[in-house]
């Protein structure tokens, strides 16, 4: 990965991939604070993707705006991590994914919010707080599960421990990037460590490390997510909505 | 079970306004925040409904303005004061004495018009994932997640009638509460969302708008918030139907076939025809109810015969034409058997929607259960910390 066009896809398809995967949550959260909850953040997410594709079709200059970018790619063509495509599972799952996704957002956006390209440094700055909240939000829950009672701390250990092989690809070094993902890794690392023994929860250690998003090699998840995300607007070519 | 969650400041802000009759009311919903008023024009969409929502709330703050210095003294004869409240047209408060059948007959419809909003969040829900364009998806969510609100706030004016939410919540996922019946149908296409929008919740404001100057305080502030919420949804459903009529062949055809699906189930949103209705007798005079359901739909009607020209789709009504005697549409009736057969259970949708909400209801238990036992554990702590 490096270029700007290709940085700024990648993330403009974690937020939207992210956000397809808590939306699909709506009218099944464990409770009814908690659906608006997640819809705020699938709400988040989608913002920044629609900017940040908006951008990146901009940067490509071959005419492709945020719904060419979003329903008429394959999934070979989209560079969103691993993380944000598995599935949600239980409510611990997603609550892990959310949380791993936030503290690496964060510092991301953070970051972005002082880079050189002004478009971006806009979107990191807008999406910085919102990322704030999400981690807020993830972590508070990752605490909640891991300290509540024994069901809910064997869930949410699982959840930890599946998800966290599909962390490290988000800090895969990319030196002539606006950002370099592998800057980000203490601050991640801080926020992990801190919440999980907050939460009771043991931190696992590093084994598999599965990796591909970034160059379009994804899990066989993501062609299933698209397909159903695509399939109406694909069914009209050149319709207006 | 309460489940003890933070992070619950709509629940609570929600109380308050409900509680504090003078509290402003916050305007906007998230659709607003998101998308300004940067719709195509509104054709009329929304007729003059937000006006009488809005005439509804200067009303009720001049209510409160007034006072309520009625003749009885509220201790002495609480029944005569409650008679002299709905008399002067002033609001009824929790504090209040109220005679027992108006609270019962307030909880039940509050309670049924929440889990209307929360099993509503179903049909709509079902599009989320494939909405066609991203701003299309964007809005959408942010709709359902309305409803959403609109549920929990209506779920929090019932509380103030001496009911826990749990306990509706329960009454709905046993069956013995009901929820408005028009859910009860699929949405086959994206056209529906439209449909919905423009039929459905242009009915439901039209029912709800009288219910901003209800006799019951806290009821009355939630519908003023619902119905500016819900005539956003209305017109952004009239936009997704212009959409579509303006578009390819196959757009049209999709959005013409959603109105004749959706037509006939959004007349009978306002239950059957007055002579078959039993509660509204008894609730217009507690100024709970204030137009018959006749006189509702007749309004709905008018309404919706100068959009659909606007919109340039058409009513699936041979009947429908200009009766300049009665100054309104004449119109043909829904089929009130089949509204009686979906509201006993057996409209295409009763059961998958029910199921959907015990799942989700059942799913979470180990959530809400491990929310409350960390909250425990949290208080326990400080407890010791005190001590
Ligand atoms: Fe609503
Ligand atoms: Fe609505």
């Amino acid at each position: 990965m490096n270029g700007p066009f290709e940085f700024t896809v990648s993330l403009g398809d974690d937020a939207l991939v992210a956000a397809q995967r808590l939306a699909e949550w709506t009218s099944r959260a464990p409770e009814m604070e908690e659906d608006v909850a997640l819809a705020n953040i699938a709400l988040d997410q989608l913002g920044a993707a629609r900017l940040l594709l908006t951008y990146a079709g901009e940067l490509e200059g071959a005419g492709r705006d945020e719904d060419a970018l979003a329903y008429l790619r394959d999934d070979r063509e989209f560079r969103n991590c691993l993380l944000v495509e598995l599935p949600n599972g239980d409510f611990a799952v997603t609550m892990a994914k959310l949380f791993f996704l936030a503290a690496y957002q964060l510092p991301l956006y953070t970051a972005l919010a002082g880079c050189a390209d002004e478009r971006l440094a806009a979107i990191g700055a807008k999406a910085r707080k919102e990322s704030a909240y999400h981690l807020d939000h993830a972590a508070l829950w990752v605490r909640r599960l891991g300290d509540g009672t024994e069901e809910s701390h064997r869930r949410m250990q699982a959840a930890v421990d599946g998800t966290w092989p599909y962390v490290h690809e988000l800090f895969a070094a990319d030196p002539a990037a606006p950002v370099d993902p592998a800057t980000l890794r203490g601050d991640f690392d801080t926020t992990v460590t801190t919440v999980l023994a907050e939460a009771t929860l043991t931190r696992p250690e590093t084994g598999w490390t599965p990796a591909g998003g970034r160059d379009g090699v994804h899990t066989e998840h993501l062609s299933y997510l698209l397909a159903e995300m695509q399939v109406l607007h694909r069914a009209h070519p050149g319709a207006r909505w | 079970m309460v489940a003890a969650v933070s992070g619950q400041p709509v629940a609570r802000g929600m109380r308050e306004s409900l509680l504090h009759p003078l509290v402003s009311m916050d305007p906007s919903c998230n659709t607003w925040d998101m998308y300004g008023n940067d719709f195509a024009p509104a054709d009329a969409s929304d007729g003059d409904l937000l006006g009488q929502v809005e005439a509804a709330e200067a009303a009720l703050r001049a209510a409160a303005d007034r006072g309520r210095g009625g003749t009885a003294a509220p201790d002495a004869d609480p029944e005569a004061y409650f008679a002299d409240v709905i008399d002067a047209d002033q609001k009824i408060e929790p504090r209040d004495w109220m005679p027992e059948a108006y609270r019962r007959t307030l909880i039940r419809q509050i309670a049924q018009h929440a889990h209307s909003e929360i099993i509503g969040m179903q049909p709509e829900g079902n599009w989320i994932s494939r909405a066609p364009s991203l701003k299309r998806k964007a809005i959408l969510l942010a709709k359902v997640q309305d409803e959403a609100g609109h549920g929990l706030y209506l779920y929090a004016a019932a509380e103030t009638l001496g009911v826990s939410r749990d306990e509706l919540v329960d009454l709905l996922i046993s069956g013995r509460q009901k929820y408005s019946s028009i859910f009860n149908y699929p949405t086959l296409t994206w056209a529906d969302v439209g449909a919905i929008g423009w039929l459905v919740d242009g009915a439901a404001i039209v029912n709800q708008v009288p219910l901003c100057r209800c006799s019951y305080g806290p009821y009355a502030r939630a519908m003023i918030r619902v119905c500016k919420e819900e005539s956003f949804h209305q017109r952004q459903g009239y936009e997704i139907l212009h959409t579509l009529a303006h578009g390819t062949p196959a757009q049209r055809a999709m959005a013409q076939d959603a109105v004749d699906r959706w037509w006939y189930p959004s007349l009978a949103m306002f239950g059957p025809p007055d002579g078959d209705s039993t509660h509204s007798a008894q609730s217009m005079a507690w100024k709970i109810k204030r137009f018959s359901n006749d006189e509702l739909r007749q309004r709905f009607v008018d309404m919706c015969v100068q959009q659909a020209e606007a919109l340039n789709l058409a009513l699936p009504d041979p009947g429908l034409r200009w009766n300049p005697e009665r100054q309104a549409y004449d119109f043909t009736q829904p089929d009130y058997d089949e509204l009686m057969r979906v509201i006993s259970g057996d409209g295409p949708c009763n059961r998958q929607r029910m199921e959907h909400r015990r799942r989700a209801h059942a799913e979470g238990a180990w959530v809400r259960e491990a929310a409350a036992a960390y909250a425990a554990k949290r208080a326990g702590r400080k407890e010791k910390v005190a001590a």
